[in-house]
């Protein structure tokens, strides 16, 4: 059995290694250079984002026959990355997962600041974006609603609750982080933020008793919400007619991608942060062997889908589904196809299966990256079908321009600057968890995971 | 408020006149005990603490700790939370109110003719029912949570504790309090001495 905190830690010191982290003033070089990274690439994204309410959308490579482009390509991406951080705080929780305690603060940060960048591009897209409640019905002179049997109404829906409900569980798990933080500041700023923000928690009984219930409920309803929305993002595809999306395999597919993908994420940054800020007895090796495992499976789940396509597409002997597969691998686009297969099925599957490249830092990070990019391109193949369906007079390219890439590597440097600011000040691992997970004889509830006090 | 008691000596000379029911707020000035406040190193001994409390005859009283103790609140006689219910209500509100909203805003407030399904085409309405529910509910969850437990609150007679501070850190409190009938200064804090706590001090409001 793998101790899921490493080294003889107590109450205390868990609250001084994590809390020290977000009180001390001084930062590592490490956190320095991702901060600026991501500060930059902000930057890159408000030109870009100025340049597109002024111009209109045209700056960007959509037309026609590829009218969606680069936009739903990263909302699609993007929000699969979130995903991970609710499978696991929800689902892991729920399974008793233990391991998950070390991880689920920061996947759950990186769900909120993904499902941000995701809910960019719709907007960005709408080419009047300063119109954006329109998406929601609300009582209006011109007595007009949204239409509801549109899954894109749905989306709406799903990723607006998504985006509040990932928001309220992650800021309830801080609260008592909040109140520890706060009693262990020493300065006054600190004290009153972590105060305020700890909205006068004080470790009553009775009030964790309730506590544990409402988080087991949220982690209870979570669980089908992060099914339910990629499943409705799948829809926004599955519910049309264009050859290779009208398919009922796009639900599973697509919340399988998400998983791979996030947790790709999360391995990706957690390996980086752990050594600058010396984290290894709380995201240990052990961590990383169970993600790759997870990841090889859905890896795989991820390939079936590839290959369900094609199978479906060849043995349904239609022509639409035949021809296009065939325009998506060999057609004008086949290289982001075979990309696609190499970066996210070939390499990651080939080297996930040895427990020594799971636990390689070094390794892990080559294959995570590879599977960001993968499954980048998966969302990028599918949505490119647009360019060959039916009628071959409606065929045509599309090609991003310069404001479609500044806009995606510009959402990356809002993700990564949201994400190096909460490192700067908020305990990236849960403090109290942490402690309920430590053995009794040093101090802490014996491993009691969060919902297990819950009746 | 104007006092020369300082909390943490556990010598509130004033506190036996409000011994019956604590609090007489007769005089502001004159400083009123909010509870005795015993620490202890482990979960399990604040546990038991609670339980060898509520044995005495004690009703007002509470268990502070850094992560939940489960056994803290069985002792207490809270062995199951309301937070179910409420959440539960909550979800089933948005969760009607997200139908009958979809209902009525494409059948009757704007409807459309979309592919000649029916106006009223109710399974197309099902994943913003399902959303909505799941909206409402952490909503209700959420904000329940903290309006039962009358939070968030700027402060409380506890934080006057200075060694209340590691009530969220590697210390485990059990307070009685002075509204409790039984309380008596002295012989609660006697009490309190018997069960071996690390320290016991009288916290002032």
């Amino acid at each position: 059995m793998h101790p899921l905190v490493q080294n003889k830690h107590d109450l205390s010191t868990v609250g001084d290694a994590i809390g020290g982290v977000v009180l001390k003033t001084s930062h590592p070089r490490g956190w320095w250079i991702g901060f600026l990274a991501g500060f930059f690439l902000l930057q890159v994204l408000a030109i870009a984002v100025c340049w597109l309410f002024y111009i209109g959308v045209g700056i960007w490579g959509i037309n026609v026959p590829v009218a969606w482009g680069f936009a739903i390509v990263n909302f699609v991406w993007w929000i699969g990355i979130g995903h991970a951080g609710t499978l696991i705080s929800a689902i892991l929780l729920l399974l008793h997962q233990k391991w998950r305690t070390s991880i689920n603060r920061f996947s759950e940060a990186m769900t909120i600041f993904a499902v941000m960048c995701a809910g960019l591009f719709p907007l960005l897209h709408m080419g009047r974006p300063w119109f954006f409640y329109w998406l929601y019905p609300f009582p209006n002179v011109a007595g007009v609603w949204p239409q509801f049997r549109s899954p894109l109404t749905w989306d709406v829906f799903a990723v607006t609750t998504y985006f509040t409900v990932s928001l309220v569980f992650w800021y309830l798990g801080l609260v008592p982080d909040l109140a520890a933080l706060r009693d262990q500041a020493k300065l006054r700023w600190q004290r009153i933020t972590y105060g305020l923000l700890a909205l006068g928690w004080r470790g009553s009984a009775i009030h964790w008793r309730r506590y544990e219930k409402v988080y087991l409920i949220l982690g209870g309803i979570s669980t089908p919400l992060v099914l339910s929305v990629h499943t409705v993002v799948s829809f926004d595809f599955a519910v049309s007619i264009v050859p290779l999306w009208h398919a009922t395999i796009f639900p599973p597919f697509f919340v399988a991608g998400a998983i791979y993908s996030g947790f790709a994420m999360v391995v990706a940054i957690a390996l980086p942060v752990r050594k600058w800020y010396k984290l290894e007895d709380f995201f240990t090796d052990h961590h990383m062997d169970i993600m790759g495992k997870v990841m090889l499976t859905t890896g795989f789940l991820v390939t079936y889908g590839y290959f369900s396509e094609a199978w479906m597409a060849w043995y349904g002997h239609t022509l639409y589904e035949w021809g296009t597969t065939l325009e998506r691998m060999f057609g004008p686009y086949g290289w982001s196809y075979w990309a696609l297969i190499l970066t996210n099925c070939v390499f990651p599957l080939t080297f996930l299966w040895s427990k020594k490249i799971r636990t390689s830092p070094f390794w892990m990070e080559l294959i995570c990256i590879s599977v960001l990019i993968g499954m980048w391109f998966e969302r990028y193949v599918i949505v490119i079908t647009l360019a060959r369906e039916y009628v071959p007079g409606q065929w045509g390219l599309y090609a991003p321009t310069i404001w479609d890439y500044a806009t995606m590597f510009g959402s990356l440097g809002l993700f990564l600057f949201l994400f190096f600011l909460f490192l700067r000040f908020l305990p990236m691992i849960s403090i109290t968890e942490m402690r309920e997970l430590l053995p009794k004889k040093q101090g802490g509830g014996g491993g009691h995971s969060i919902m297990e006090n819950a009746p | 408020m104007s006092t020369t008691v300082t909390p943490g000596t556990g010598h509130a000379p004033s506190h036996t006149e409000h011994g019956e029911h604590g609090h007489g707020h007769a005089d502001p000035t004159v400083p009123v005990a909010y509870g005795l406040l015993a620490e202890f190193a482990t979960g399990d001994e604040m546990a038991h603490a609670i339980l060898k409390a509520k044995t005495a005859g004690y009703t007002h009283l509470d268990g502070y700790s850094p992560y939940p103790v489960g056994e803290a609140a069985d002792a207490l006689g809270f062995p199951k939370s309301e937070m179910g219910p409420v959440m539960f209500l909550g979800g089933l509100t948005g969760a009607c109110a997200g139908f009958i909203m979809q209902y009525w805003a494409n059948t009757w407030g704007y409807s459309l003719n979309i592919g000649g399904r029916p106006y009223f085409s109710w399974p197309s309405f099902v994943p913003i029912t399902f959303e909505m529910m799941v909206l409402t509910t952490a909503l209700t969850g959420f904000f329940g949570l903290l309006a039962i437990c009358g939070l968030p609150r700027y402060n409380h007679p506890l934080f006057n504790s200075q060694a209340f501070d590691r009530a969220s850190k590697d210390r485990f409190f059990m307070c009685i309090e002075a509204t409790d009938p039984k309380y008596d200064a002295a012989a609660t804090r006697a009490f309190l001495n018997e069960l071996h706590p690390i320290s016991v001090e009288e916290v002032m409001e």
